[in-house]
């Protein structure tokens, strides 16, 4: 084959497998309009500024237009002497003013009905942490077992490099989602950790900035069950893309069930902290906690990024005094992004984690490390 | 004799120390656009780098880190480097020859205030180099991610922006002290082109809120250094009063960034629809009026960060009036137009296309300002696509305008009006291709600053890039337009253009290297 047929011939391959990736996608151009009713609002309130906008375009680019086409020296148009017009000027200050009125009426509606958090009927207080969220429901009775967990990017980092196929919900996946009932007031109270964050769900017109430090209220009645996904929307460093919101709006009936569930499962990882572990049981569920936790920044091969995140394989502190290298996981490490893993993750996983990388990476201290031992350290720092 | 004694004084003197030394408005004014376009180039090549990122979905050329710099690179380099220097340097060139002054009132601190910029730019690219990287927090800053979570090299950023705020500020109180000082007999302060209107008011600007950009990076670097917690929550402190001390900076540079814009445009379309500016005492006042607003509307670029509601209503209405005094600006351009007797050269493409893209801009803005809908869009590339308009085509195309505008009265020769017509298609095509599939995206949800996203949004990224690299590649026409054009060409006469009115154009093309020493004819001053 000749070159240039060649490369006409990859041109045309390349193009196809362009679009071909592409069909998938869809041609998404305007606004959600959501599920609540505050999302409706939302949106009729984007649409009539949007077409308040599109008809005063029409007229000034009509008008414009026609001069350009008519009045052109070409066509041997000559100018005008009119230069100035009090009157014309009255009317086009008056007359954008009194659209904006028209518009600043519903604007003003709709924003007193988003702001009235009030008489919410099930509290749940999302954490911004880089980069995951917390979500914890808030107790009516401190007997009560407490709901509280994260909620991490399941999309795999092989798919993110391009050696995996790319899932539907590429980026937009996450191991537990918050689920809420439908049909009933849910308040968000909004915070963060360490940056700042911003929880967003299209769907329900729902953004608040997640603030260290401050806590936003935003609530939310979502009308359909569905699964309903969001990102975060504030620069908040290295994995601001890889944080999404999926929230699962289920019937209060499969609602009740799913808390319960969750009720009985933070009684029993309580109760699983005394367990005894095996070295290959630590090393599998250290891995999978590796993978959800630490990888953004220490990389799958322990390697890091250095200098802002040191590498794991072959470091003092892994390799080092076992007792120091806890302390640090628990605590983290002030003034860098190494966060304090011992409010994020429970006995069993700290141990697990700290067993996994120490016997990684080239790592071998051989160390074994039980939840009662990370149990009993926890508790002494409190 | 004493002629031949003039010359040898008055002429620019040889080799690089005329530029080093040059206390000259027309050499400074060069040194400040070339800059300006070094910067611009430099700016492009990282957004190059963002869009061939986002060209298909996964990570390909960067990591998210370098990602992250890459953005925060882009828009200060770009608001910095290229913009502001750009409007100062026509401002140098410019103001003198429109008001009929021999220089700027300060010549020696204008040398001074062009030549610190050079230092503070390679500073804040040095950092590209520097073990743990460029600033990666972002043009905007937000503590806590750029004090306690920043790379070490946010100091250097903070000195950078130190000097640039000196810069600025020196470069305003000269066009201030020039403005209200030198205007030639019969200039009324009514009878000063539009230019210098915009460029006396943006002046202003800049003195009022540069030093509040120098109290936040100052802070910031107490916060860093000395243990304060101005930003810190666990301290005491307050990351939202960064963004209200920011912002409070920041929105009234935007207008910084428009305001002499207007002028420029308000000096083209009259020239090429051979027809007196429409409404010229009604542009002073919107200008004033949209100079006034900037102030009492910072915090609507902070919608979601939990004001009470009293706070939310206050912002969006005063954002909303901006639309008025805007809306004026625009109606009386096109009433300029209307029934003018029309060319359109390759500086009336740029003006013409300016007043029809930043309008959309303008209709963003007002979109944006609805707090409601703003929660749906902030944070996502409605935003981006809504600055962008206003500033791409908006402030760069006023920029480019000039150039083609003044270029043969700085050079003596007429520019290459194919080229030229040829920069400003591709221009104006690529720039809609870019930006404009970004509202969409955002629309339909891709937040702002992502290094990677989901599929949904892989169609219009790439449209997207398409259109970046057609508008980056079509600026290198400008710089080819711009040497030939310094090197020869077909010799401008004074009047350079047919409808031009005002000083500039009464003097020779190009223009000698002091014009005005002794004050022009009253009788050559007319009203605008």
């Amino acid at each position: 084959m000749l070159p240039k047929a060649k490369l006409w011939l990859g041109l045309v391959v390349a193009a196809l497998t362009l679009f071909s990736t592409n069909l998938q996608a869809a041609w998404e151009l305007n606004m959600t309009q959501g599920v609540t009713q505050i999302s409706r609002d939302t949106y009729d309130l984007h649409m009539q500024i949007l077409w308040w906008c599109v008809a005063i375009g029409v007229v000034v680019f009509g008008v414009m237009l026609w001069s350009i086409i008519n009045h052109r020296k070409s066509k041997g148009a000559v100018s005008a002497t009119f230069h100035e017009s009090t009157k014309v000027e009255i009317i086009w200050t008056v007359i954008p003013f009194v659209i904006l009125i028209l518009m600043a009426i519903p604007a003003t509606r709709v924003l007193t009905e988003a702001y009235d958090s009030s008489e919410s009927e099930i509290d749940i207080q999302v954490t911004g942490y880089q980069w995951r969220w917390e979500y914890k429901y808030l107790r009516q009775d401190a007997n009560e077992e407490e709901v509280s967990f994260y909620s991490i990017m399941s999309t795999s980092r092989e798919e993110i490099s391009n050696d995996l196929p790319k899932q539907e919900h590429y980026l937009l996946d996450v191991d537990n989602p918050l689920v809420i009932p439908i049909n009933k007031k849910v308040r968000f109270l909004v915070t963060a950790n360490d940056v700042i964050h911003a929880w967003w769900v299209p769907a329900f017109a729902v953004k608040k900035d997640a603030i260290p430090g401050f806590i936003n209220e935003a609530w939310t009645i979502v009308e359909e069950p569905g699964i309903y996904r969001g990102q975060c929307a504030e620069l908040c460093g290295l994995d601001h893309g890889f944080m999404p919101i999926v929230v699962h709006a289920v019937e209060q009936e499969e609602y009740d069930a799913w808390y319960a569930e969750k009720q009985e499962q933070a009684r029993v990882t309580r109760e699983m902290a005394n367990n005894v572990v095996t070295m290959s049981e630590a090393l599998e569920n250290g891995e999978q906690i590796y993978a959800r936790n630490c990888v953004a920044c220490h990389q799958a091969a322990g390697t890091g990024l250095p200098p802002a995140f040191p590498a794991l394989a072959g470091s003092d502190v892994v390799n080092g005094d076992l007792r120091a290298n806890i302390d640090l996981l628990i605590n983290g490490v002030p003034g860098t992004a190494m966060a304090a893993y011992g409010r994020q993750l429970n006995p069993i996983e700290l141990a697990a984690v700290i067993t996994f990388i120490r016997n990684s990476f080239g790592n071998t201290t051989g160390d074994l490390v039980q939840p009662a031992d990370v149990n009993t350290i926890l508790q002494e720092a409190q | 004799m004493s002629a031949a004694h003039d010359d040898h004084h008055h002429g620019p003197a040889k080799g690089f120390t005329r530029w080093l030394y040059t206390t000259n408005h027309k050499d400074i004014g060069s040194m400040y656009l070339w800059f300006s376009f070094a910067m611009f180039l430099l700016g492009g090549t990282f957004a190059m780098v963002i869009r061939a990122e986002l060209f298909q979905p996964g990570l390909q050329l960067v990591d998210p880190n370098f990602f992250n710099q890459m953005t925060t690179m882009h828009g200060l380099i770009m608001v910095f480097g290229a913009v502001m220097p750009a409007f100062v340097g026509l401002a140098n060139w410019m103001i003198p020859m429109m008001i009929g002054a021999p220089d700027m009132a300060l010549p020696r601190m204008n040398n001074w205030s062009f030549w610190i910029l050079p230092f503070a730019f390679a500073m804040l690219s040095a950092t590209l180099f520097m073990e743990a990287g460029a600033p990666n927090f972002g043009w905007t800053f937000y503590a806590p991610l750029s004090t306690t979570y920043a790379p070490e090299t946010v100091t250097f950023f903070i000195f950078a922006v130190h000097i640039m705020g000196a810069s600025s500020i020196m470069g305003s109180i000269n066009i201030i002290a020039t403005i209200l000082n030198m205007r030639a007999p019969g200039m009324t302060l009514m009878k000063m082109p539009l230019f210098v209107w915009t460029w006396l008011i943006t002046a202003y600007l800049l003195i009022a809120v540069m030093p509040v950009l120098a109290g936040v990076v100052t802070m910031m670097l107490f916060d860093i250094h000395f243990g304060t917690s101005f930003f810190n929550a666990a301290g005491g402190g307050d990351p939202v009063l960064f963004q209200h001390v920011f912002w409070f900076f920041g929105h009234p540079e935007v207008y910084i960034m428009i305001l002499p814009a207007f002028g420029i445009v308000s000096a083209i379309i009259p020239t090429f629809a051979r027809k007196r500016l429409f409404g010229y005492d009604s542009m002073v006042y919107a200008t004033a009026s949209i100079a006034f607003l900037s102030f009492i509307v910072w915090a609507h670029h902070m919608f979601t960060v939990g004001m009470p509601i009293a706070g939310e209503l206050f912002f969006m209405y005063a954002t909303m009036l901006i639309a008025v005094p805007t809306g004026v600006k625009v109606f009386n351009w096109v009433a300029t137009m209307f029934r003018g007797s029309m060319t359109f050269e390759t500086p009336m493409l740029f003006a013409i296309a300016f007043v029809v893209l930043f309008t959309m801009g303008g209709f963003t803005g007002l979109m944006l300002a609805i707090t409601p809908a703003d929660f749906q869009y902030h944070d996502t590339y409605f935003v981006v696509a809504h600055f962008h308009y206003v500033l791409v085509p908006g402030a760069v195309f006023s920029i480019m305008a000039a150039t083609y505008y003044w270029l043969p009265k700085w050079t003596g020769h007429m520019y290459d009006e194919t080229l030229g017509k040829l920069h400003f298609w591709l221009s104006f095509i690529g720039v809609n291709i870019l930006f404009f599939p970004q509202h969409f995206l955002g629309l339909a949800g891709m937040p702002r600053r992502i290094p990677d996203y989901a599929l949904q949004f892989a169609d219009f990224n790439w449209i997207s890039s398409i259109g970046g690299f057609l508008f980056g590649a079509s600026q290198l026409i400008l710089l080819v337009v711009v040497i030939k054009c310094v090197k020869g060409g077909k010799k401008a006469t004074a009047q350079v253009w047919e409808g031009a009115q005002g000083l500039e154009w009464t003097v020779d093309s190009p223009a000698p290297y002091h014009t005005f020493a002794t004050p022009p004819d009253p009788k050559l001053i007319h009203a605008q």
